[in-house]
């Protein structure tokens, strides 16, 4: 049992909770229908008219295309501050030096 | 007996450093001899850092005096201050070696499967000992130039070992930078001690903090330890290094440059919470360690969700993860002069950073070394280069799922119950820093399916080299993180009752630390 000071966390109640949730979904699933027959045609997805392609896999840089098309505008000027040179690594950190300096001793720090 | 118990407080630096130098030795007598000799020094050292945390959680803070007639005289006659070298562990040092020291037995083990093609080995292995010693220094030592040259020690093993795969252009090009980015840092830490020493004429923290007066040196010193050590922890915007250096190292490096990050990372809560603590303005510097875990957190996993480089992409969720231990202990510092707000939620959002920090070094310790595999059957970290993976490597595949979980904050794994302290406790200070980290946490997620879908969904894997599941120790090296990714999950009020609170308590109490180190008697 973990106290969050607002509340609290079992994580032991919760593994019970969620098996007894799948006992609910088993109970659910056993009255189901009965016609229901494994490895026919009634058991395949219904794909639009697309001819079923087995091998298919979308590529990693393709996943999230749309999330990161629509935050073109917030990823340019972040992707164009990673160059990769040392001396711009080296300017951020003077820069935040520098920063820390100011809030540390001009706000009495 | 009482001799091992007297020296605990050394021996967890004392074994990696000596079984290092040996190691060349050690090695003539055959690779198994050397691997089993590595092997054996880094758990020898996890069970003398088992011992030294049973002692500090049982005794309090233990106290070792080098190079003095003896190991506990920490005044010698006629002295006001120590003068000597002090390793001084409280319940928060013997945390952090505890997190760092299981990191590096899984590592070890990993290690012996997992570079056994490559060249120079024995120097990797003394490296990897001597990295394992710095960064239990820098956790264990009470002396600030101590702290210094256990930083620079631990430095140089990475750079040497970020430059291991030195047939790879851009390995070597990444510990360069590395090299210099981290020897700037080391020099303002080396300028602040400086500025320490010549003020006070003491290197000991407990002796800094109990005269500390906040003059215009200490302030000074102190912004060169903030920024210093921000940045070795990976902070945005001074994070850049970190997906060059990760990404380039061999897996089982990287995995211990996560617990070797976060000795900065304690070094930098020892500095504002032990030697300065309610002497600066806490709110001023707790917002600053806000304001970089903020960015570190948003930054990091916004850059991780665009990145196709398995390691690189996980280097960034590296840098975001820090920004949740940023975020606890910043919001810890600002209301630590306040103590009905401390008491409250201050405490607790200490406790989730501080919990967070050891979870991170598990889950993220086994990530890395899960991508490893993948590298060591696939050839490649591209992850448009893959898939499939699961259908053979089974095992593998369930550590992933369950690192990926673990940092993604998914119940009942261990990133869970550390966040919930965290947002939590958080939301009571500022409602938009917890959503933030809620939507950083959303992000991760989304990250890792990506991951997971790429490397290990998707039809069989057809090559010249079939797939199939990675060496026995690399299983080992991996299961060993991942039953503690799931324990600290399944018992996080034991972990937070008997680890967490005490360290968390540790960094609070600075009266305590100075009275308990030097006897109060400045």
């Amino acid at each position: 049992m973990l106290d969050t000071g607002s509340g609290f966390w079992s994580p032991l109640w919760w593994i019970a909770a969620l098996g007894a949730a799948g006992l609910v979904v088993l109970i659910i699933r056993a009255r189901g229908r009965s016609d229901y027959q494994k490895g026919t045609e009634q058991v395949k997805p219904f794909l639009s008219g697309q001819p079923e392609v087995e091998k298919q896999h979308v590529r990693a840089s393709n996943v999230y295309w749309g999330f990161l098309e629509a935050l073109k505008g917030y990823y340019r000027p972040l992707v164009q501050s990673h160059t990769g040179l040392i001396n711009d690594y080296t300017t951020w950190f003077l820069g935040v030096l520098v920063l820390v300096g100011v809030l540390i001793l001009g706000m009495g720090g | 007996m009482n001799g091992l118990f007297q020296h605990a407080p050394v021996l967890p630096v004392v074994i990696p450093l000596l079984a290092a130098f040996a190691t060349p030795l050690v090695a003539k007598l055959g690779k198994t001899v050397r691997r089993t000799w590595v092997t054996t020094a880094l758990v020898g050292t996890f069970a003398a850092v088992c011992l030294l945390l049973w002692r500090v959680l049982d005794s309090g803070i233990q106290v070792y005096v080098l190079g003095g007639k003896s190991s506990t005289l920490v005044l010698p006659s006629g002295m006001a201050f120590p003068v000597r070298i002090l390793f001084e562990v409280d319940a928060i040092s013997a945390f952090m070696a505890f997190s760092g020291s299981l990191v590096a037995v899984a590592v070890g083990l990993y290690s012996i499967h997992f570079l056994r093609e490559s060249s120079a080995l024995e120097k990797h292995d003394v490296l990897l000992l001597l990295l394992v010693a710095g960064m239990l220094g820098m956790e264990l030592t009470g002396d600030a130039f101590n702290f210094f040259v256990f930083l620079e020690v631990a430095s140089v093993a990475s750079f040497a070992l970020i430059a291991y795969q030195r047939k790879r252009p851009e390995s070597i090009e990444a510990a360069f930078k590395y090299m210099v980015i981290s020897t700037v840092g080391a020099l303002f830490v080396l300028l602040a001690v400086g500025f320490l020493y010549g003020r006070y004429d003491a290197l000991n923290f407990a002796a800094l903090a109990s005269w500390m007066e906040l003059t215009t040196a200490d302030k000074l010193a102190l912004v060169l330890l903030v920024a210093s050590l921000a940045m070795k922890s990976g902070a945005v915007p001074m994070h850049m290094w970190v997906p060059d250096a990760y990404g380039e190292a061999p897996a089982s490096v990287t995995a211990l440059l996560v617990s070797v990050s976060q000795a900065s990372l304690y070094g930098l809560f020892r500095v504002v919470f032990t030697l300065y603590g309610l002497e600066m303005n806490v709110l001023v510097v707790g917002w600053i360690i806000i304001a970089l875990g903020l960015l570190s957190m948003f930054v990091g996993v916004t850059m991780a969700l665009r990145q196709h480089d398995i390691k690189r992409l996980m280097a960034y969720h590296a840098v975001s993860q820090s920004g949740y231990m940023f975020l606890g202990l910043g919001v810890g510092l600002a209301v630590l002069g306040d103590p009905v707000a401390f008491g409250a939620y201050g405490m607790k959002a200490m406790e989730g950073g501080i919990f967070h920090i050891i979870n991170h070094a598990m889950y993220k310790g086994l990530l890395f070394l899960t991508a490893g595999a993948i590298f060591l059957r696939t050839g490649t970290e591209d992850l448009n280069e893959m898939g499939g993976l699961g259908h053979k490597m089974t095992f593998t595949t369930v550590c992933f799922i369950i690192g990926a979980a673990a940092i993604s904050g998914l119940p009942p794994f261990n990133g869970f119950a550390s966040k919930l302290l965290i947002y939590e406790s958080v939301y009571l200070f500022n409602p938009i820093l917890a959503i933030i980290a809620m939507v950083v946490s959303i992000l991760t997620l989304a990250s890792f399916v990506k991951v997971f879908q790429s490397a290990f969904l998707g039809p069989k894997p057809e090559g010249p080299q079939p797939i199939r599941e990675v060496p026995v120790f690399m299983q080992v090296g991996m299961g060993v993180l991942a039953v503690v990714v799931v324990l600290f999950g399944l018992f996080p009020g034991a972990v937070l009752d008997y680890l967490v609170h005490p360290a968390a308590q540790a960094l609070v109490n600075r009266a305590g630390y100075i009275v308990q180190v030097i006897g109060g008697g400045m």
